[in-house]
């Protein structure tokens, strides 16, 4: 059986031939929705091709859910998934149970991406996760609110709380109460990590771990950016953004309360929806950079990749699957219809991809040089490390720890984790 | 203060009482069947009335799931299970509450241990299990995993009560030369009536409402059950919660039990024991 | 235990117990088969630094895990967090249980809505209502805030869950919503049991409502309270949806199970997180045991049953 497998691995790259021996492949990607009707269809026109069968296994839509699920299923070497959607911060603890797929993505392709997303799929030297698509943190405003105070969109995060402080009193004053200046995810689970290391990389705080895996978030710059933002809470950001997901945020943010928010790409239809109270008044641009010697804009890298589970009984067929689902005319239609990141750069300058998303043009910038998270340097240890480090940053915004000293804390756990560099 | 005005005092205090608590409880509900009418920006909104309803959440929870073979399975894992805890429980609970051996304090010490691990580190053990037995993604799977949870609850809960159920009762019949299983049958199983139907409800839910095994031991639509299926609903994408679509189907779910509730009503107070008991 | 009883036991005692040993042995058999493995497993990994994400089995360390786990500040603010979780909302539940099982078992109108309704909260699978609750619990568009603003109680909105002190309070109410039917319905049914005719005597004897109350109904149905009660801790002391769901995985607020999923599932350290789940489970053990003797619940001698 495996020796047939590996025969049909050898021949389909020379005949572009439909395998003959028709397989099932059980494919997990997106949930319900248009991800996993784009994720169907595409799978289905790949089955119909080349004559073979898929069925699509539903999963949690929360990652973290979805992340047990994979790793209960793959520790058990279960051959009962085939292709598998994965996170950005899972290639690193997944890795020793996906196929290389390295072979699978020839050099053209490969220069065409965008450089991150490769970097952040690769384990040691093994293609472990096809780049489906990406996103990064960007910043929603209100367009109408700036221009009616004559205020520009931010630069600096100092003028996003400046512009914020100023709009806010002079709104809530006319009668709005409930004005909020800015919303972004602080609840304690991955996404403040997300959040927490734009803040500390746009003040040239580096990314917690270095990729040599050196600890490197104790920090004057970094304990700065985060006594930064723990200044915004009960400020400019109410108190329950300690509590706020992606959903709670944009709970403030689309019935008109807040003037910032801090999102990934996918509000971005919602809030332009026709019964959104903020339909048509709402801008995206790059997030803020932060202040002093250093400070660029950063946006963590987030985004999906495919992968091939080591234990699928059709391995060859399965990295066919995730070729063609992954291509770049698949991304296209993802990105027309779905309002997907490509992965390809030049998809980025195309007609019908920049009609249907207008802002991915002017912020091709911030998703080609997105921040990705630690997990290559940490491997299977990640979840721990962003842990901690959310955590602390937690406690910071919660004002039960200062900065500099919660930082010195974490950057001791985090060596212990680490068994000190070596990961 | 006459006795009469502290007594009618303490009347509407009660009622008062009453209405709060039944607030308390059905408001959240009540907040649901709402939510569940709303769509798209109304959700954001704490408006009371959805104006226009949107039954399309309620439709759609039905076209794009197996919703229906969802709740069937449910129904079939949740009564399996309990008809097989209450058959092992009442047995065991004859037992352990109406006769004396060595060992028994123990044995139900042990019985009870069971139920003191987290859920989640059995998961793999059993996980593995599973997969030995090759009952994964099968409905079986989730009947015997099940037992984990409700086959403690039940041995201890008829155990105590038929503990409590005077001496007497049986001894008649034993007299008799009835065996013992003729007496479990023909006179403790109908005192136990409201018993077993309290501990079969209790036991009933608890499956019906279980995610994590569920989640872990099946993999196809078509082996879900509903708990699953509705945490499986998610929006167009990732971050996105269709809240409207998930009240909706939680509505679909509760109907049923309340039903079930209504008609084990006569059951949970059925006043027949007090007769019986008498002797 | 020693068995008690005459040498001479007689013929029905005697058959009675053989007939035990076959009663009992589909439950024990169940029993062993369902939790026998998981559970010795998971004794076995404790004692072991196995991960999840390895292929290698892990190697034996002894009580390795154990003296971390007893040196981590983060778990014992998490059994701080589960102790103060579980005797709060225990005994709340308790005490309204008790009364709505009281009021059900009354002959009075509406009685079968009641509790039908009381059912409800119970009905409802956990990982939907406790989302539900996140939601109107929110501080910006939540419907307990706007109700609260609307009544004018409060002029500001609340961040029920963010506040880590709060936090605690919001999970014991949603608790408290959530399983006060269970105690509820198991003590209506201990109520059912009772024979009418002794109320009937304190009638005649002159006790007042709430002295037949505590004089007799209370001490009747104490076995089956006891056990409800138990079972109720046990639950709450491994409460972990609820916590989860409403105020994340923070370790400000998290309950030992949320800690022993973080390290089982999230962290896949296999060890370290079967030590967590011992630990727990030693916890409950104490509790349980506690609960047990101050409650006088016997273990043994049916004898003494009436």
């Amino acid at each position: 059986m495996r020796r047939i497998a590996a025969l049909i691995a050898m021949l389909l790259p020379l005949a572009a031939l439909p395998a003959r021996a028709e397989v099932t492949l059980a494919v997990s990607c997106g949930s319900v929705g248009v991800e996993a009707r784009l994720c169907r269809e595409g799978a289905e026109a790949w089955a119909r091709e080349t004559g073979n069968r898929v069925t699509m296994v539903s999963t949690p839509a929360s990652a973290s859910e979805r992340l047990a699920l994979y790793q209960q299923l793959l520790a058990a070497r279960s051959p009962d998934i085939d292709v598998l959607q994965i996170d950005a911060v899972w290639p690193g603890m997944l890795a020793a149970h996906l196929a290389d797929l390295s072979d699978r993505l020839d050099q053209a392709a490969r220069d065409a991406q965008f450089p991150a997303m490769i970097a952040n799929n690769t384990v040691e030297g093994r293609l472990v996760g096809m780049p489906w698509f990406t996103a990064a943190g960007v910043l929603y405003y209100r367009r109408d609110l700036l221009e009616k105070y004559g205020r520009p969109v931010p630069e600096s995060w100092a003028d996003l709380a400046e512009t914020a402080r100023h709009i806010m009193a002079a709104e809530r004053a006319a009668g709005d109460t409930r004005l909020w200046g800015f919303v972004f995810q602080a609840r304690a689970y991955e996404g403040l990590t997300a959040n927490a290391l734009e803040w500390v990389n746009s003040h040239g705080g580096g990314t917690i771990v270095g990729e040599d895996g050196a600890v490197t978030i104790d920090n004057p710059r970094a304990a700065a950016a985060i006594g930064e933002a723990a200044g915004w809470i009960g400020t400019i950001a109410p108190q329950g953004v300690l509590n706020y997901a992606e959903e709670e945020a944009r709970a403030v943010f689309q019935p008109g309360q807040a003037i910032f928010m801090r999102n990934w790409p996918y509000a971005w239809p919602l809030l332009n929806a026709p019964d959104s109270p903020v339909h048509g008044r709402v801008g995206v641009a790059v997030l803020p950079r932060g202040t002093g010697e250093g400070g660029r804009h950063s946006a963590t890298l987030g985004g999906e990749q495919l992968a091939v589970s080591r234990y699928s009984r059709h391995p060859a067929e399965a990295a066919a699957l995730v070729v063609y689902l992954t291509s770049r005319e698949e991304q296209k239609r993802r990105a027309v219809e779905g309002g997907l990141n490509p992965t390809y750069r030049d998809l980025y300058e195309d007609r019908a991809v920049l009609d249907a998303n207008p802002f991915f043009g002017p912020l091709l910038d911030t998703f080609r040089n997105a921040v990705p998270r630690p997990a290559a340097a940490t491997g299977t240890r990640y979840n721990q490390v962003s842990a901690a480090f959310r955590n602390a940053v937690h406690n910071v915004l919660s004002r039960r720890a200062e900065p500099a000293d919660a930082l010195r804390l974490l950057e001791a756990r985090l060596h212990r984790i680490g068994r000190d560099g070596q990961w | 203060m006459s006795r009469r005005l502290k007594r009618q005092i303490g009347r509407v205090l009660f009622v008062l009482l009453m209405v709060a608590i039944a607030i308390y409880t059905v408001f959240p509900f009540a907040w649901a069947i709402i939510t569940s009418l709303k769509s798209g920006s109304a959700l954001f909104t704490a408006s009371p009335l959805p104006i226009p309803p949107a039954w399309d959440n309620y439709v759609a929870t039905f076209r794009d799931r197996p919703f229906g073979r969802n709740i069937l399975n449910s129904v079939i894992v949740s009564g399996s299970v309990v008809a097989l805890s209450l058959a092992l429980g009442l047995s065991a609970a004859y037992a352990l509450g109406r006769a004396s051996f060595r060992g028994r304090g123990f044995l139900l010490a042990t019985i009870l241990a069971v139920s003191m691990f987290p859920q989640v580190a059995v998961l793999s053990g059993l996980f593995e299990l599973i997969r030995w037995l090759g009952l994964y993604n099968n409905l079986l799977s989730l009947v015997f995993s099940y037992l984990i949870f409700t086959l403690p609850f039940t041995v201890w809960v008829l155990t105590t009560f038929m503990k409590e159920l005077p001496k007497e009762l049986e001894e008649a019949a034993m007299m008799d030369g009835a065996s013992p299983f003729i007496v479990l049958i023909r006179v403790f199983l109908p005192i136990m009536g409201p018993a077993m139907a309290t501990t079969g409800l209790l036991a009933f839910i608890a499956a019906w409402n279980e995610f994590l095994f569920a989640l872990t031991f099946t993999l196809t639509d078509e082996m879900r059950t509903v708990p699953v299926a509705i945490a499986l609903i998610s929006g167009a994408s990732s971050f996105e919660l269709p809240w409207g679509r998930i009240m909706a189907a939680s509505v679909i779910v509760t109907v049923p039990l309340i039903l079930l509730v209504l008609v084990f009503q006569r059951r949970i107070v059925a006043g027949l024991t007090a007769g019986a008991v008498k002797g | 235990m020693v068995t008690r009883g005459p040498v001479g036991l007689s013929a029905v005692a005697q058959d009675r117990r053989r007939a035990a040993f076959w009663f009992l042995l589909p439950m024990v058999v169940a029993v062993l088969l369902v939790a026998g493995w998981p559970l010795f497993r998971t004794a076995w990994f404790s004692l072991t630094d196995a991960r999840l994400d390895e292929a290698a089995p892990g190697a034996f360390v002894g009580v390795e895990n154990y003296a971390l786990l007893l040196r981590d500040p983060e778990w014992w603010n998490a059994v701080r967090n589960t102790l103060v979780f579980a005797i709060v909302s225990v005994t709340i539940e308790t005490v309204l249980g008790m009364i709505i099982a009281l009021a059900l078992n009354e002959k009075m109108r509406g009685r079968g809505a009641l509790r039908a309704a009381m059912l409800i909260p119970w009905a409802i699978p956990t990982v939907v209502s406790a989302q539900m609750w996140g939601w109107m619990l929110h501080d910006q568009a939540g419907v307990v805030n706007a109700a609260l603003l609307g009544l004018g109680l409060i002029d500001q909105p609340i961040a029920w869950t963010a506040d880590p002190d709060l936090a605690l309070w919001a999970v014991v109410a949603v608790d408290v919503w959530k399983t006060t039917p269970f105690m509820a319905l198991l003590i209506l049914a201990a109520l059912q049991l009772l024979p009418g005719e002794i109320y009937e005597a304190a009638e005649i004897d002159g006790l007042g409502p709430v002295g037949r109350f505590f004089r007799i109904t209370l001490p009747l149905i104490r076995p089956a309270l006891m056990v409800a009660i138990i079972f109720r801790a046990l639950d709450a002391l491994r409460v972990f949806d609820l916590m989860y769901v409403l105020s994340g995985n923070s370790a400000a607020t998290a309950s030992m199970s949320v800690y022993a999923r973080q390290q089982l599932v999230e962290f896949q350290d296999l060890g370290f997180g079967s030590a967590a789940a011992m630990g727990l489970f030693a916890i409950v053990a104490i509790c349980t045991v506690l609960l047990v003797t101050l409650g006088r619940v016997r273990l043994g001698g049916a004898e003494d049953a009436r």
